[in-house]
C-alpha cells in the first residue's frame, strides 16, 4: 500500500514549517526528497515516524507498519560498540555472525568492537544505517544518510543499501541530485512549504 | 597503532603511581602535622599521639565487644542506607513520570533535608527503638540524596536516544540498559559516594544519642563519658576506615557494572 501525505499542517511558535503538504511514497519503492534547506523535509519525516504530531492533516498507509530510520544525527549509545549497538534493535533472527558479514560490507569489520565514540564520522554513519536496514522495518525513512561520506564510500554504501531495501518502502532526504540517481530512486522535490508531488522509481 | 596502545596504557600506568605516591606523601603529612601537634600541646589527655591511637585500636580490636559493635553498627547503617537509596530511587522514577508526583514528593524531599539530623533522632527516639534508630536516620541522609541526584540523573537523559528508541519500538528493559542506566550512572556514584559519608555520620551520632548495646556509638559515648580520649580517637579512626572502604567498594561495584554498560563518566 502506498503511504499518501494529505494535507499535512504544522506550526512551530506560530511559525508556519508545513503548509498543506501532499505527496505519495510508492510501496516498495526508494523515494527521495529533495529541497532547500529548512523547508521542512525533516519536520515532515518526524511526523512519518511519529515523533511529531501534525497540526491537521492525515497520512494514510503507515498505520500498523513498522518503521525504522537513520537520523541527520548518528543517534548511537556511544559507550558501545557497533555491534551492541545493531543487536540493541536487530531482528530476532539475526544472528552474530550475520551482523559480523554485513559490516564487514560496509568495511567496518576491522573497528566492530570498539566504542563507536572512537570511530570518524563515516564510520559512525555507517552503523547508524547498518542499524537501520538490519532492524525489523516495513519502511525506512533516512535523513540525510551520506551526509560525511566521501564519493567511493557513498557508491558502495548506496549500492549496499538498494540490495537490502529491495521490496521496501524506503523515503530518503537529501540535498544531492547524485545519490538520487545511484539509488534509482523517485523524487520529490519540495520547493517551497507548500508540495504535492508523488514519487515514483526511475 | 598497537604501540601507541601500549604507549598509552604505559602512561595511565606511570599516572596512577604518581597518584598513590601524592596520596601517600599526603597521608605522611597529616600524620606529621598531628604528631608535631602533640608534640607542642604535650597532653594526652586533650590529644594523644597517633602512636598511642593506633595502639589503643589494636587492643581494641583484641575484644570480641570491638567486632560486635562494628558489626552490629555497620549492618543497621548499611540497611538504612540501602533502603533510602533504593526508595530515593523509586520516587525519582516516579517523579520523572509525573509531575504531579514530582509535587507532592518535592516539599518532602526538602523538609528531610534541611530538618537539622539532631531533631530527627529526638523525635525518632520517641516512635521507635534506640536499636533502629540508626537504621531510621541512615535512611532519612540517603533517601533525599539518592532523590534529588537520580532525578537529576533521568532529567538529562539524552532526548534523540530517548526518540530513536521510540522509532525503534525499542523494549521498556531495552531503554533502561542501554539509555537510562548510562545516563544515571555517574549520578548514581555521586548519591552513593555522598549518601554513605553522612548515614555513616548520623547514623553513629544516633547511637551516641539513643545508646543501643554493642554499638559504635556507645563505645564513643562511654569513651568520652570516662575521657578516655585515646579510646575515642580510635573508634573515630574506625569509623572513618569502614565509611572510606565500604564507600570505595560500592562505588568501584557499581562503576565496574558500569563499565559493561556504558557510562563511567564523573557528573
Amino acid at each position: 500500500m502506498d503511504i499518501k501525505v494529505v494535507n499535512i499542517n504544522k506550526s512551530f511558535n506560530g511559525q508556519k514549517v508545513l503548509d498543506n503538504i501532499s505527496m505519495t511514497f510508492k510501496s516498495g519503492n526508494i523515494t527521495c526528497i529533495m529541497g532547500a534547506s529548512g523547508i521542512g523535509k525533516t519536520t515532515l519525516a518526524y511526523i512519518m515516524m511519529g515523533l511529531l504530531k501534525a497540526d491537521s492533516g492525515n497520512i494514510i498507509g503507515l498505520q500498523g507498519k513498522k518503521i525504522a530510520a537513520v537520523f541527520q544525527e548518528d543517534r548511537l549509545i556511544e559507550h558501545w560498540d557497533a555491534v551492541k549497538n545493531i543487536m540493541l534493535v536487530c531482528r530476532r533472527d539475526f544472528t552474530k555472525d550475520y551482523i559480523h558479514k554485513n559490516l564487514k560490507e560496509l568495511g567496518l569489520s576491522d573497528y566492530e568492537n570498539k566504542p563507536v565514540s572512537s570511530l570518524s564520522g563515516g564510520m559512525r554513519r555507517r552503523v547508524a544505517i547498518a542499524r537501520a536496514l538490519l532492524s525489523d522495518y516495513d519502511v525506512l525513512i533516512m535523513d540525510e544518510p551520506f551526509k560525511g561520506l566521501d564519493f567511493e564510500l557513498k557508491k558502495q554504501v548506496i549500492d549496499y543499501v538498494v540490495k537490502m531495501t529491495k521490496g521496501k518502502t524506503v523515503i530518503i532526504i537529501t540535498h544531492d541530485k547524485d545519490e538520487v540517481d545511484l539509488l534509482h530512486a523517485g523524487l520529490i522535490t519540495m520547493e517551497s512549504k507548500k508540495a504535492e508531488a508523488g514519487g515514483d522509481r526511475d | 597503532m598497537e604501540n601507541m596502545e601500549k604507549g598509552i596504557e604505559g602512561k595511565k600506568n606511570v599516572n596512577r603511581i604518581r597518584r598513590y605516591i601524592t596520596r601517600l606523601l599526603v597521608f605522611i603529612f597529616w600524620i606529621s602535622v598531628w604528631e608535631a601537634a602533640c608534640k607542642i600541646i604535650d597532653q594526652e589527655l586533650f590529644l594523644p599521639s597517633p602512636e598511642s591511637v593506633l595502639l589503643a585500636i589494636i587492643d581494641l580490636a583484641k575484644t570480641s565487644g570491638f567486632w560486635r559493635s562494628i558489626f552490629n553498627s555497620f549492618i543497621r547503617i548499611i540497611i538504612g542506607f540501602s533502603m533510602g537509596v533504593i526508595t530515593g530511587a523509586i520516587l525519582a522514577v516516579f517523579s520523572y513520570k509525573s509531575r504531579l508526583i514530582y509535587e507532592l514528593i518535592s516539599p518532602f524531599m526538602k523538609i528531610i533535608k534541611s530538618t537539622p539530623v539532631a531533631s530527627f533522632i529526638i523525635l525518632a527516639l520517641v516512635w521507635i527503638s534506640s536499636k533502629n534508630l540508626s537504621v531510621l536516620i541512615s535512611f532519612l541522609m540517603a533517601m533525599p540524596i539518592s532523590f534529588s541526584n537520580l532525578l537529576y540523573g533521568l532529567k538529562s537523559t539524552d532526548e534523540k536516544l530517548l526518540e530513536m528508541a521510540k522509532v525503534f519500538r525499542m523494549g521498556r528493559w531495552k531503554r533502561i540498559k542501554a539509555i537510562y542506566f548510562p545516563a544515571v550512572l555517574p549520578f548514581l556514584v555521586s548519591a552513593v559516594s555522598v549518601g554513605l559519608g553522612f548515614s555513616f555520620k548520623s547514623g553513629i551520632a544516633a547511637e551516641v544519642i539513643g545508646r543501643p548495646s554493642n554499638s559504635i556509638g556507645l563505645n564513643l559515648y562511654e569513651a568520652k563519658l570516662y575521657l578516655m580520649i585515646k579510646e575515642l580517637f580510635a573508634w573515630t579512626a574506625v569509623i572513618i576506615i569502614i565509611s572510606v572502604l565500604f564507600e570505595k567498594i560500592v562505588v568501584r561495584t557499581i562503576r565496574h557494572y558500569g563499565s559493561n554498560t556504558g557510562n563511567t563518566d564523573k557528573p
